[in-house]
């Protein structure tokens, strides 16, 4: 493993570009974080890296391109995985065409709803986890706050980190695409279900921040 | 004190959204004249709203009157009244705009609505110095990790549920712990943690960039009840765990936005152990760590009143007939046109 290349040093992992065995592959390091005990970082960053490649295949699985993951190292913290040659779609929506974006979150609305049908919450749609690769394929990445559940809350919480995520860096579009996501969403989970996670986004959206009104509602259960 | 020309104008700001009632003067380029805060600690419980705005009400005349004479400035010289508008408690919110409205009625002077969270990360920078940070906003009411762009501060992470010092709080309380004005519940529950050693395993949930503090709190609670531990490694679990979920959103935002500030401000951001959590990251991504001192941390009308002037400077007032309170006026709505 020569040469590997640091290409993004993020919140929580390092990425490196490195070869293996003739393959061009991308190194996710989960690196310690000196900020919390070391008991946490340990038990948090093992947890992600196990989890992180099963639901990436189980994501396959439920028909949603994902890297193949070629090698997982639970000391090292690290996960070697296929590169996927693309552009994030970060980058892409702002300089889209509107029918090219409008396709765009179609699809990748239709992609969330495979995972949300096949019992998979991805934990963090933002736009910069999705890479659009040459063929036009909308690859998913970073599957480490996901879980495995058909949990409406769950579901709702996922969209609306989606919708959060398009009104703080794309706000320019963020309604058209969340709409047409969402289009694309149903079409896979049914107009019902979709309704009722829409439904359950707006309960999540007035969930209050305030102590008083929550207890008024009845939301505050602590005993 | 600086010597004043008599070109000089100030801004009074009025801050009443929770618990504190309080009373800030600020010029117009920045200088805090007075700061006058005034707390309504309840003997038991948490803030009763209708208790807090009768608090707000009981001293509005006094604390009012002691920003004034610390600032030396008579009521005739002010030229704009400010106050908090929302978010908040709705009758401790009323109360202070009621105070608001009645001066600038009196003195014949442009009222100018705030926003209570744009006015914690404006006091913030303004007495860090911090031009264009990424801002970690915590306090009773708010967790919030924001950053200005094209003309608004957007929200990158929040909380789904309770605040992180609401968080605090209310475990203390379960806990029986006793606050003092000086030594509110966050200071308690700090102060106990740094004798904690025993990390007890609590649920730590970070979705995206949002957190989620209210099953933190349960299993919290129900934990200690049980005497699966003492109170102060309870405490230290707790910050421990709920300051390393924030951290991580934060080092989310900041790995995402690429700021080279990080501004810590609220009324949590006095905890020491946040402090040296949220320096690590900024070290980490090359950044500059700044927090904001203690007495503007918490809520206070200093903040209020220096917004109001960065909002009347840009052709911002409110008429009387708008100026109703916004409970839930969401930090993204505000255009904030004096960062262009």
């Amino acid at each position: 493993m020569k040469r590997s290349v640091l290409i993004k040093k993020g919140a929580e992992a390092n990425l490196y570009l490195a070869n293996w065995h003739g393959r061009k592959v991308v190194l996710k390091k989960r690196l310690p974080k000196k900020y919390r005990p070391r008991a946490l970082d340990e038990q948090i960053r093992t947890y992600r890296t196990i989890h992180e490649p099963q639901l990436m295949h189980e994501a396959k699985k439920a028909g949603v391109p994902t890297p193949i993951v070629f090698l997982v190292d639970k000391a090292k913290a690290t996960i070697i995985m296929q590169y996927i040659h693309g552009k994030q779609v970060k980058q892409l929506l702002n300089e889209m065409s509107q029918n090219e974006r409008q396709s765009i979150c179609f699809r990748i609305g239709e992609s969330v709803g495979k995972l949300h049908k096949y019992g998979i919450v991805h934990g963090d749609l933002t736009t910069s986890n999705l890479i659009q690769n040459p063929t036009g394929r909308v690859f998913f990445l970073d599957f480490g706050l996901g879980d495995k559940t058909k949990e409406l809350e769950a579901r709702g919480v996922d969209l609306h980190l989606m919708k959060r995520a398009l009104q703080s860096t794309h706000y320019a579009h963020a309604e058209e695409c969340f709409e047409n996501a969402i289009r694309g969403y149903s079409t896979v989970l049914g107009s019902e279900t979709s309704e009722n996670v829409l439904d359950k986004i707006g309960q999540i959206e007035r969930r209050g921040r305030y102590v008083a009104e929550r207890k008024e509602k009845g939301l505050m259960t602590v005993n | 004190m600086s010597k004043r020309t008599a070109k000089e104008r100030y801004c009074l700001g009025i801050e009443s959204s929770a618990d504190d009632f309080s009373v800030g003067i600020s010029t117009f380029n920045g200088m805090t004249l007075a700061n006058v805060i005034d707390a309504y600690v309840p003997e038991e419980g948490g803030i009763h709203p209708r208790e807090a705005a009768r608090h707000h009400a009981a001293v509005a005349d006094k604390v009012l009157e002691s920003a004034l004479k610390e600032s030396g400035i008579k009521p005739q010289g002010l030229s704009v009244i400010a106050f908090s508008q929302g978010p908040g408690l709705g009758p401790s919110l009323r109360t202070g705009a009621t105070v608001a409205r009645a001066l600038s009625s009196y003195l014949k002077i442009p009222l100018v609505g705030v926003n209570h969270c744009v006015a914690h990360i404006e006091i913030g920078k303004l007495k860090t110095g911090t031009k264009n940070p990424l801002a970690l906003y915590v306090s009773g009411g708010n967790t919030i990790v924001t950053a200005f762009d094209a003309g608004r501060y957007r929200v990158f992470g929040e909380t789904l549920d309770i605040a992180l010092g609401n968080c605090l709080d209310v475990f203390a309380r379960e806990a029986h712990l006793h606050q003092k004005p000086g030594l509110p519940f966050g200071a308690v529950v700090e102060r106990l943690a740094q004798s904690g050693k025993q990390l007890v395993r609590l649920p730590y949930t970070v979705k995206g960039m949002d957190v989620s503090l209210s099953g933190l709190l349960t299993a919290a609670v129900t934990a200690l009840k049980k005497g699966e531990c003492t109170i102060e490694d309870m405490c230290y679990s707790l910050q421990e765990t709920a300051f390393s979920m924030v951290t991580e959103v934060t080092e989310r935002a900041l790995a995402h936005t690429g700021r080279e500030e990080v501004l810590l401000t609220g009324g949590v951001a006095a905890n020491k152990r946040l402090q040296s959590m949220i320096t690590s990251v900024a070290e980490e991504h090359n950044a500059r760590f700044e927090v904001v001192p203690t007495e503007f941390a918490i809520d206070n009308g200093a903040m209020i009143a220096w917004t109001g002037v960065l909002a009347y400077k840009h052709g911002i007032a409110t008429e009387i007939e708008r100026s109703q309170v916004r409970l839930r006026w969401r930090l993204e709505e505000v255009e904030i046109p004096w960062m262009e």
